[in-house]
């Protein structure tokens, strides 16, 4: 069976280029669906070439633990809402981080049993020799890492799905937080330098996960993307240096790929949301707002009819959806206004803001859901220049991203936030539930000005409102 | 394991590409980009085996055993749902082709 390794290396090379070619089909949305199709068969390839690896022991508990894991996972992310998709891509994200920490933990742990019985010192590394520093260092760190996302991503996914409202923040966190770091950096220099004993990983480990806990607490909801695509990165990382452990070439590739592509998407996010990386971490959204501008005038209502009649006349219509609308579970209705409004020869385009949604990119997969082609769908630097000449904005369960404040106060928390503009087309409406404000707590200019209306109910019920007075112009 | 700077470079490089693969992604694919390396990154099962298969003694099998079950998880429910939010990105253009 000499051929037998050098196979289950070439299954690893094109595991890692299926991988790269799929991520690289991904960044293309006419043939994303294709990307991660590809990606998967190398997984299934990379999972394949480990079974036939000869001097693996436990196979049974393998395939049993396989097996467990995938039709969990399977399940759950079958049946899970679209809305709900960030949570469930931080509690993936979460075990994967877990993951590699636990192959951090396992190679300490043993490396830990051939310091004491030298003879057959390091059984865990691939080539069957005694650890060297740089194997313990990169094994301790990517079990830091992977640790870290592991606790933060749960964490995360707590918040997202509603478990966890509060902020946990207490004077002197950030102090507290770095103390807990740093304690866990010196036992992983500790064990790095030989001292590997039992208590010293629990400590490492129990450490590590605390700082994920007490790190991702005090971060606020609306931040929890950003948080969400750094602990991606995060896992991509530290399942590199696992990798590199155990001298596994497709999780060094694909884990660094993953790694790097996560931190600039992360920052792509930040940016997006007009937030600093470090601010988002450190800082806390509003606390140190200042009196925003008092709003002079009043909102002025419209009804469905008349705000029906006045889309079906236009020339273009942009409708704005915001999470409202995907909470109200309107996307469907707005889909079939607008077509009916096509019909009519009427030009209509989505536009959506990069954070709209819960993160950068979930408003289009909850448009796509809902049957909306994507070539409709304008972003903000293609919209924006269109809004004055556009006759009628609908702007649907969207608030935060359309305010005007966050060009003209300074003082307002979301100011510098790039906005759609859509104070600048002739007429909007805005379909909202009530006076109040949104997300993030800010009165929004737009509902008071001149040429705007509001159509004040639940998404849903207006939409359906719209669609029926529109069919019933033709009737 | 890989020979020092070897690994290094294959760590540049490796950084590089990923870096430039996303660089000119439109704002549309970020979710399920996100969602899509997070799968990628759900390579660590074939880690998590490896670790498993090499255990020895009942705390090394019982970590092994709980690394399999996470890593999977991640693959797993990592590519169901980018699978799920890719498939419905279609154009309304006709002729072009559906979703892929």
């Amino acid at each position: 069976m000499g051929w037998l390794p050098g196979a289950i290396k070439a299954c690893y090379f094109i595991a890692a280029l299926l991988f790269i070619l799929g991520l690289k089909r991904m960044s293309s949305p006419r043939s994303a669906r294709g990307g991660i199709v590809w990606a998967g068969a190398g997984m299934l390839l990379a999972v394949l070439a480990t079974f036939a690896l000869p001097d693996l022991h436990n196979r049974g508990l393998i395939l049993v633990a396989l097996l467990i894991g995938t039709a969990a996972a399977w399940w759950s992310g079958r049946r899970v809402a679209m809305t709900a998709m960030p949570q469930m891509v931080a509690l993936y994200n979460g075990m994967g981080g877990g993951a590699a920490a636990a192959i951090g933990a396992a190679e300490l742990v043993g490396f830990a049993g051939a310091a004491v019985t030298l003879l057959d010192g390091g059984r865990f590394s691939a080539d069957g020799q005694a650890p060297g520093a740089a194997q313990l260092a990169l094994a301790v760190l990517g079990a830091l890492i992977g640790a870290v996302s592991f606790s933060g991503s749960l964490v995360a996914f707590a918040k997202l799905q509603g478990w966890l409202d509060r902020r946990f923040t207490f004077p002197g966190q950030r102090l507290v937080n770095l103390l807990v770091l740093a304690l866990a950096v010196v036992l992983g220099a500790l064990m790095v330098g030989g001292l590997l004993t039992p208590p010293l990983i629990a400590g490492f480990f129990a450490l590590a996960l605390l700082f994920g806990l007490m790190m991702t607490l005090p971060i606020g909801g609306a931040d929890m993307p950003v948080v969400i695509s750094l602990y991606n990165a995060f896992t991509g990382l530290a399942v590199a240096f696992e990798g590199f452990v155990l001298g596994n070439e497709s999780m060094i590739i694909a884990g660094t790929v993953v790694g790097a592509a996560g931190t600039l998407l992360t920052q792509l996010m930040a940016r997006a949301m007009n937030r600093s990386l470090g601010n988002v971490l450190f800082g806390s959204f509003g606390a140190a707002a200042g009196a925003a501008q008092a709003i002079d005038g009043a909102q002025k209502p419209i009804e469905a009819a008349d705000a029906a009649v006045m889309m079906a006349y236009a020339e273009r219509v942009v409708i704005v959806p915001g999470y409202g609308m995907a909470v109200a579970q309107a996307q469907h209705k707005v889909w079939e206004f607008a077509r009916l409004l096509i019909e009519r020869g009427v030009k209509v385009k989505f536009a959506i803001h990069p954070v709209a949604g819960r993160m950068p990119g979930h408003m289009n997969v909850l448009l796509a859901e809902a049957g909306v082609p994507y070539d409709l769908i304008a972003d903000m630097d293609e919209i924006n220049p269109e809004f004055p000449s556009t006759d009628v904005a609908l702007v649907i369960g969207a608030n935060d991203v359309v305010n005007p404040l966050a060009k003209t106060d300074p003082a307002s928390p979301i100011y510098g936030m790039p906005i759609l503009d859509v104070a600048a087309a002739r007429n909007v409406i805005v379909v909202k539930r009530g006076k109040g404000t949104g997300f993030a707590g800010i009165e929004n200019a737009l509902f008071y000005a001149d040429n705007a209306r509001m159509l004040y109910g639940d998404g849903q019920a207006m939409a359906a409102e719209l669609v029926a007075a529109l069919k019933g112009l033709d009737a | 394991m890989l020979d020092g700077f070897l690994a290094l470079y294959v760590f540049m490089l490796a950084a590089f590409t990923g870096y430039e693969i996303i660089a000119r992604v439109p704002v549309i694919l970020h979710t399920p980009l996100m969602s899509g390396s997070n799968f990628i990154h759900g390579i660590v099962l074939v880690g998590a085996m490896i670790a498993l298969g090499h255990a020895q003694t009942p705390l090394e099998i019982g970590i092994g055993f709980l690394g399999v079950l996470l890593g999977a998880g991640n693959a797993a429910g990592g590519y169901v749902v980018t699978e799920r939010m890719l498939e419905m990105f279609k154009s309304s253009r006709p002729g072009g082709r559906e979703s892929r």
